[in-house]
């Protein structure tokens, strides 16, 4: 398979990689921030684990939004068929472009959705009745995050 | 990044902020028929070693070094904290000099968790050796035991023992970069130099006695308060009444444990805003000064059921919670 005639393949398997990956990374740099947190919490109250752990997972969606956005590149540029489709660079461009939304939140938030969940964490070290309000508050960071999923997503699949 | 490396220890010390005292835990303690019953509410909150016949004494020293331990245990970075015992390492220094001049020999006058312990003080002394010691103290020390030597006056040696604690905080403060120990640093100097103007006022010290007594802190222009205190006590009010520390002059005239009073209370207040943040030393240092005013407060309390004194007048002395 020769590279630069299939420049179209390439930038749209770097778009999908791009979206992996910063989503992971956002994703552990938020979950290792509350975690910490969460850490700090068990070692004195372990009954607390279960709220905790609600707390300190909400910052690996993006991840997991990552990996969706690059399964439906996969699936629309044929790599998971087994059957690659024949894109121009043009092509290919424009779903790296479409990727771009959800790399970029994605990898940003998470540590932004660690630092809201640990501070909620702590609420719960406090008052544990308040564990609803507490969810709440990275969730509003994780709208943010949504709305770039959705234009990734609209754009792969429209693109394809 | 390094502010998040107190992740785990803020989230730490909120869930200890559970256990310490509330206003409602000083009001049960005060309803307490006398000093055996207190003791009791006390153990049954994990106060102590769970020993029932502990003394006061023991228990508040177990409650110090608990404190000290939860610090070590959960801070990335101790030195942040270094100003918190600067009061007991000087005092060690003032112990070791007098010790070593006057020969006479004394029982429990050391602090024992200090940095340096009042042996290792006494020998660094002996050889001379005083730059072996940190921050300012091989010129204060240096100075001190010549003054002692000299003098024989063991309240001048005092004097320049405690200026030189007090000019430590202040750039441990500064150094720390951490506000509220900041401000902690600058409140406790600027109160104790209000502390030193009085006593010295009481006791008739000239203005130079004065200006070498006072270290130079933000809350107040130490000048003018030893011009003010070589004067009269009206005229150390009158001053104060334009600073900072304005609320506390109408309560000097009242009583000196009415201005302590409000030290700490003025001290826990600037501390809470410590509870909102989650990513600082701030909050460890919230709980280290919180635990000192509840010890501080249970203290007064127990001692004055202990000995019988009138619930006005140990009401009169009980310190604003943190908790």
């Amino acid at each position: 398979m020769d590279l630069w005639s299939n420049l179209g393949i390439v930038y749209a398997l770097i778009g999908a990689a791009l979206a992996v990956l910063a989503g992971g990374v956002g994703s552990s740099l938020g979950v290792g921030i509350a975690g910490e947190a969460a850490s700090g919490v068990i070692s004195e109250d372990p009954s607390k684990f279960g709220k905790v752990l609600v707390l300190q997972l909400l910052p690996g969606t993006n991840g997991i939004y990552g990996l969706l956005v690059g399964f439906i590149v996969l699936a629309q540029i044929g790599l998971l068929g087994g059957a690659p489709a024949d894109l121009t660079v043009q092509q290919g461009l424009l779903i790296l472009a479409a990727c771009l939304p959800i790399t970029i939140v994605g990898w940003l938030s998470g540590p932004a959705q660690g630092k809201v969940s640990a501070a909620a964490i702590g609420i719960i070290a406090k008052k544990p009745d308040q564990f609803g309000k507490a969810m709440l508050l990275p969730a509003m960071v994780e709208t943010y995050t949504i709305l770039a999923l959705l234009i990734s997503i609209l754009a792969v699949t429209a693109l394809a | 990044m390094k502010d998040l490396d107190y992740a785990f220890a803020v989230a730490r010390i909120r869930s200890l902020e559970n256990s310490l005292m509330s206003n409602a835990d000083i009001e049960r303690l005060m309803a307490c028929s006398d000093g055996k019953r207190c003791m009791q509410v006390l153990a049954e909150k994990g106060w102590g070693n769970g020993d029932e016949d502990i003394d006061l004494r023991e228990m508040l020293r177990l409650e110090v070094g608990k404190t000290w331990a939860v610090l070590r245990d959960v801070s990335p970075d101790m030195s942040v904290f270094d100003v918190f015992s600067i009061y007991r390492l000087y005092h060690n220094l003032k112990a070791a000099i007098q010790l070593l001049c006057t020969e006479i020999k004394y029982e429990n006058i050391y602090y024992e968790d200090a940095v340096f312990s009042g042996d290792e003080l006494v020998q660094v002394i002996k050889e001379k050796a005083f730059y072996k010691l940190p921050y300012n103290m091989p010129k204060v020390a240096e100075e001190a035991y010549k003054t002692m030597l000299h003098t024989r006056d063991g309240q001048l040696c005092d004097v320049i023992v405690d200026r030189g604690a007090m000019e430590t905080m202040i750039d441990l403060g500064q150094k720390s970069g951490v506000e509220i120990i900041k401000r902690y640093a600058e409140f406790t100097v600027g109160l104790a130099n209000v502390k030193i103007a009085l006593r010295a006022q009481e006791t008739g010290k000239t203005l130079d006695f004065m200006l070498r007594a006072l270290a130079p802190c933000a809350l107040l222009d130490v000048n003018r308060l030893a011009r003010a205190a070589a004067t009269s006590r009206e005229a150390i009010i009158d001053y104060l009444r334009g600073t900072a520390a304005g609320d506390s002059a109408d309560l000097i005239q009242e009583s000196s444990a009415a201005f302590e009073r409000w030290c700490d209370n003025r001290l826990i207040e600037a501390i809470k805003s410590e509870k909102n943040k989650a990513f600082t030393a701030g909050p460890l240092a919230a709980y280290f000064v919180a635990r000192q005013n509840e010890i501080k407060t249970v203290r007064l309390i127990v001692t004055g059921k202990q000995n019988k004194f009138p619930d006005e007048a140990i009401q009169e002395r009980v310190r604003v919670m943190y908790a």
